[in-house]
């Protein structure tokens, strides 16, 4: 299997529950670094706390598994150390847009050379299924037994506001396409970010009238729509968290390539 | 021996000590009275191409000089009250990391947003406690814009060595005051740098599994080892477990490689060893206690602490036995007062404290009539 040796295999198995979505996605990660023919000393993973980030520790790379929130701020001093070095972060919905809300729109901001991978699971798995800034309106959660009456954060919209140049939103169903935007975001010079939507059957789903993790999948092929193959009309209508592809894929100069230049001048 | 007579900055002599000690990565938020440290290193460090970051928040200052640690730079931040209540998270992460990171902390007014703009040693003890869980902490206390210069460079010295965070505890008044300072910078001093893994072929590398006197030998983010860190109670390899008899002995030998080494780590500065009046303290306060002595008061004695963490009890012992009246002064509600009477508990010795809050140093006259008894 791609990506499988990249695996550390006295780690596993994972912590992770039956039908839950991060392997997708962590196989996702591995098959992109593989088809890019990165080495295992080309890579240092960094990732925060709950369910997504201790995706970090099942692989061969440098990993650091850090605090809640604090994985990218961690991430861009090892960057700036270890420049030669992809970095990337793995992260959740709680952990980047929650307790670490302020650290990914300065990162954004700085544009710094980093490559984000936000594991979406519309809610906190490792407590118990918590609700968090990526639920959606109305959706139940153990602390929104009743519907949470709270607005999710978009995002891409937000992100981009705060600066990222390489953005993409993508779903577990769509495994191919998830590889090809991760594979787009290791490639690009900046702050780059996969928002990648994935299956929580045990803590969202069962709330939900989603109990099964097929039943959950099956929602994101009914619901996730590119946005490239629907007019703007449309997409102007449509509920923005439902659109996923690329939101941002811009040349402008990354906080690397800033100060090279600045280092050069002085 | 060309030894440059300059007046200085405690600020300065901070900044041109970490540069001396090979500081690589600064990261850090503005914060009174700690912002002119980050000033300077802003200019030191990028002229020698290093790393000097203005994060986005002192809990974001703190974890990157651990990252940048753990990838192999010498990193430290500066900060004061607020900001270090703040990054008291990280560094409970860099111990249970064994990340060598050092934090100058300059005390001013608190609790809260407290007066910023003038001195206080309110912050001793959460220096030594103020990150959850068991822990060993190196507290170094310089009373001198020179003396400054020294234990940064210390700081960073026994960072390394012990992989912990060492945590520089300076004032208000010791880091902004200008004074006289004799120092040769261009003078070599020693460096200690962390152990690198020594890898083999018959047996796997374990980042937390092989010692230096306790001491973990990890290998660098990005040298390739495979090393693998986490902030839970891990095993040898890195990983995290939650079976006690692992977590047991990792808790223990990460207070142990410290504190087994107190007596070497506690130094203190005595004058008038033999006198039966003795004062304890340190920092900005114990300048007004040599001040005293130095105006003819030699029947008073002194003790300054260095090293405030970790505190040797034997060497506190050995140093008050000719004394008759211990007075600890400390401009704080009595912190290391409470840690001198523990220490100092199987002499019987009476101990005294001599306290002062709201942001005015204890003047000389205050100290002197508070030892004569005037009221």
């Amino acid at each position: 299997m791609k990506g499988e040796k990249f695996i550390n295999p006295s780690r596993i198995p994972s912590i992770w529950c039956p039908g839950c979505g991060n392997g997708i996605i962590l196989h996702s990660v591995l098959t992109a670094v593989e088809e890019l023919n990165y080495s295992k000393e080309d890579i240092i993973f960094v990732s925060g706390i709950g369910c997504s980030s201790r995706s970090s520790t099942y692989t061969v790379f440098d990993n650091i598994h850090t605090l809640h929130g604090r994985a990218i701020p961690i991430a861009t001093a090892v960057k700036l150390v270890r420049p030669e070095k992809k970095v990337i972060v793995m992260t959740g919905d709680g952990d980047s847009l929650a307790i670490g809300g302020n650290h990914i729109i300065h990162a954004a901001r700085r544009n710094i050379d980093l490559t984000v991978i936000i594991f979406n699971n519309s809610i906190y798995g490792m407590t118990g299924g918590q609700f968090s800034p990526l639920t959606p309106s109305g959706k139940r959660a153990t602390t929104s037994q009743f519907g949470n009456i709270e607005n999710q954060f978009d995002a891409m919209k937000l992100l981009k506001g705060a600066g990222a140049t390489y953005l993409a939103r993508i779903g577990t169903y769509f495994f191919t396409q998830m590889t090809k935007y991760i594979k787009t975001a290791l490639q690009h010079d900046g702050f780059g970010v996969v928002e990648a939507i994935t299956q929580c059957p045990v803590y969202y789903g069962r709330l939900n009238k989603m109990a099964t993790p097929s039943d959950m999948l099956l929602w994101q092929k009914d619901n996730l729509v590119f946005k490239d193959r629907i007019s703007q009309e449309k997409q102007e209508g449509m509920d923005e968290k439902l659109l996923i592809g690329e939101f941002a894929n811009e040349n402008t100069p990354s906080y690397l390539q800033k100060r090279k230049a600045l280092l050069e001048r002085i | 021996m060309n030894k440059t007579v300059d007046i200085i900055q405690g600020a300065e002599a901070c900044a041109k000590g970490a540069i001396k000690a090979g500081l690589s990565f600064f990261a850090g938020y503005p914060i009174t009275p700690s912002t002119e440290i980050a000033e300077m290193l802003s200019v030191l460090l990028t002229k020698e191409k290093k790393v000097f970051m203005q994060m986005e928040d002192e809990i974001a200052s703190i974890v990157s000089i651990v990252g940048a640690s753990l990838a192999g730079a010498k990193a430290m931040t500066a900060t004061s009250g607020p900001g270090f209540s703040l990054m008291q998270e990280g560094i409970g992460y860099a111990c249970m990391t064994e990340a060598p990171i050092v934090i100058c902390n300059v005390m001013r007014g608190g609790p809260s947003t407290g007066d910023p703009t003038k001195g206080s040693q309110g912050d001793v003890m959460q220096a030594r406690w103020g990150t959850h869980g068991d822990h060993a902490m190196i507290v170094l206390c310089p009373d001198s814009v020179e003396e400054m210069y020294y234990q940064t460079i210390n700081a960073f010295n026994l960072a390394e060595k012990y992989r912990n965070p060492v945590i520089l505890l300076t004032d208000e008044t010791i880091t902004h005051m200008r004074e006289k300072v004799t120092i040769d910078f261009d003078q070599p001093v020693t460096l200690v740098e962390r152990k690198r893994p020594v890898i083999t072929t018959d047996k796997p590398y374990l980042p937390y599994g092989t010692f230096d006197d306790e001491v973990s030998i990890i290998g660098n983010l990005g040298d390739g080892y495979g090393t693998s860190i986490t902030g839970m109670t891990h095993k040898e390899d890195g990983f995290q477990s939650p079976i006690p008899k692992i977590g047991e002995p990792l808790i223990k030998r990460l207070s142990r490689k410290i504190e087994k080494h107190a007596d070497e780590l506690f130094e203190i500065e005595q004058i008038n060893p033999t006198a039966k009046t003795l004062i304890i303290t340190y920092g900005a306060t114990s300048r007004t206690a040599k001040s005293i002595i130095h105006h003819g008061r030699d029947d008073i004695g002194l003790i300054r602490l260095k090293t405030l963490f970790p505190l040797s009890d034997e060497t506190l012992i050995q140093a008050t036995k000719n004394a008759d009246r211990i007075i600890v002064a400390e401009m704080n509600l009595g912190q290391i007062y409470l840690e001198t009477k523990r220490a100092l508990a199987c002499t019987s010795k009476p101990i005294e404290l001599l306290s002062k809050v709201g942001g005015a140093l204890i003047t000389p006259n205050e100290m002197l009539q508070y030892i004569e008894g005037v009221k």
